[in-house]
């Protein structure tokens, strides 16, 4: 289901090496060495509080951080994110869904929606609105009043609005009733039929269906990296790492 | 009858002027996080650009379109000097907000003591229309015209600015940003523009509030600025800190209390009565009159 397309499958296609992250005098990150294969799925996984949320904005620059972050681009090349501002980090094809969804509640679902279009990309409307109905019929509503799964939809609908080459997912399924959560996971597979996804989850059942390999973060640094499923077949290192068993199926 | 109507458009002029400071003032503190202490600064310059052009421009004077072309200079400079200090001062300082705040408070005094060294601490009689100065009777109140001019300006302000929030593309960056602007970056937006933007535009409504307040008072003197600054400031946070339309009710609600204090109670109960309300709104509703943007 999560098997690419994509030429160079299975090159780096985001790298962070010895990334640290210092804020309000606390050392959040504390060295990240981890890397993203172009084409698949790859779980950030990790207990709470552990630096995974971190990681994903320190690689968009969202929060200071020094270290190394590399990005290939479409033709090959090499680009350094570090130093470079969120924006034109994103530019480079990167898509962002935030923890908490950060729709803009005071603006409506089509306002959401026409903000999120990227200059220098395509603005597929119609594969977000076959994906999301619902969004199209609600365009004039305030984003703010919509239930926390339908702001998933619209987080997701900006993702995929534009061409991109790396989805940067944290948590969509948090807080989201079973039938959403296996909605979300859906969606997401379809996703990763076509770009490379960076996914924060909690839900081990998510992270079974999509993931074909997993990071975990520990205290700031990468505690293990490798296979997804190879990871969750063995319930032993997964409880020593995270915290649960795999077969729990809900890991919060 | 008459007094009340006479008070009544006269706190409404008020009102305009307040709600040209503090709309350009609640922009920025929403988009930026930038309590700008130099926006008075830049209405002084704007009512010495105006007259400065009236006195010395060829073509610029008192009267009709000529006035109009020294406004048109005195708000241009305003927009100008707004423009650089942003990218200048506030841009190398992006996201530290203390050290932000304390160079607009110097600007806001260096800025004024330029104007004093160059033209002096005394006031200058301002150059106005004569038509300002005549009266139009208004339910059996003969109400100066200037004041007319206030309201008229000040509501084309908002129009303006609340048509251009709803239906740019820029409008759109502005609204978002100031609820979430770093969510507004990961979309792959530079922000930074809008900031300038909005700095310039603040800048703009503030030269213009100098202008007509220039007008409205007769005569303008360096220190002018900074002390309608305080009223705005009142204004702004009354109106909820970053609502362009709780600006405007905010105003006009300040410019009322002020304009009956002080008359019917005793002169200067009217700034007193002020802090009151503020006191009162803040008490009541904590986060101000509405918390919308536009």
């Amino acid at each position: 289901m999560s098997g690419a397309t994509a030429a160079g499958r299975g090159d780096v296609l985001l790298r962070m090496s010895d990334v640290h992250v210092r804020l309000s005098g606390s050392h959040i990150l504390q060295g990240v060495d981890l890397a993203v294969r172009q084409g698949g799925v790859t779980a950030l996984l990790g207990r709470n509080g552990a630096g995974k949320t971190t990681t994903v904005k320190a690689a968009l620059g969202l929060v200071p951080s020094t270290g190394l972050v590399e990005l290939t681009g479409a033709d090959g090349r090499v680009h350094r994110l570090s130093g470079r501002r969120t924006h034109e980090v994103v530019r480079l094809g990167v898509g962002y869904a935030p923890e908490d969804r950060e729709v803009f509640g005071g603006l409506t679902v089509a306002e959401n929606l026409a903000l999120a279009e990227r200059r220098g990309s395509a603005h597929h409307h119609d594969r977000v609105f076959e994906l999301f109905p619902e969004l199209r019929t609600r365009g004039r509503q305030l984003a703010g009043t919509l239930s926390g799964g339908q702001q998933q939809m619209v987080a997701i609908a900006r993702l995929l609005l534009n061409d991109n080459r790396l989805l940067l997912v944290d948590e969509p399924t948090k807080g989201l009733a079973p039938l959403l959560v296996a909605e979300v996971a859906e969606v997401l597979a379809r996703a990763a039929e076509e770009v490379t996804i960076l996914l924060v989850e909690q839900n081990l059942t998510v992270v079974r269906r999509l993931a074909t390999d997993a990071v975990v973060v520990d205290q700031g640094r990468v505690a293990w990296s490798g296979s997804a499923p190879d990871l969750l077949a063995d319930a032993d290192r997964t409880r020593e790492l995270l915290g649960v068993a795999p077969s729990g199926g809900h890991a919060a | 009858m008459s007094t009340f109507v006479l008070l009544a458009v006269t706190g409404l002029g008020l009102a305009a002027l307040y709600f040209l400071v503090a709309s350009g003032l609640s922009l920025i503190f929403g988009l930026m996080g930038v309590l700008n202490f130099a926006h008075g600064a830049f209405l002084t310059i704007g009512a010495y650009g105006t007259w400065w052009a009236a006195e010395n421009l060829p073509g610029a004077g008192d009267g009709g379109w000529s006035f109009v072309y020294a406004v048109v200079f005195g708000v241009a400079v305003g927009t100008l000097v707004a423009a650089l200090v942003e990218l200048l001062l506030i841009r190398p300082l992006y996201e530290r907000h203390i050290e932000q705040v304390l160079v607009t408070v110097g600007l806001s005094l260096a800025l004024v003591a330029l104007v004093r060294a160059i033209w002096g601490s005394d006031p200058r009689p301002f150059p106005r229309p004569a038509w300002t100065q005549r009266t139009t009777s208004l339910l059996g109140a003969q109400v100066p015209n200037d004041r007319f001019l206030l309201v008229a300006t000040a509501v084309l302000v908002l129009v303006a600015v609340l048509v251009f929030l709803r239906t740019t593309r820029v409008g759109l960056v502005i609204r978002a940003g100031v609820e979430n602007r770093s969510m507004v970056t990961a979309l792959g937006i530079d922000v930074r523009k809008a900031f300038t933007l909005v700095f310039a535009v603040g800048g703009a409504f503030a030269a213009l509030a100098g202008a007509l307040g220039g007008v409205y008072l007769g005569s303008i003197s360096p220190g002018q600025g900074t002390s309608l600054l305080i009223f705005a400031f009142i204004v702004v946070v009354i109106g909820g800190m970053s609502s362009i339309t709780g600006t405007a009710a905010a105003a006009v609600l300040v410019g009322l209390v002020q304009q009956f204090a002080n008359y019917y109670a005793a002169s200067g109960v009217g700034d007193l009565s002020v802090v009151l309300l503020l006191a009162v709104v803040l008490l009541a509703r904590p986060g101000g009159l509405t918390a919308r943007v536009a």
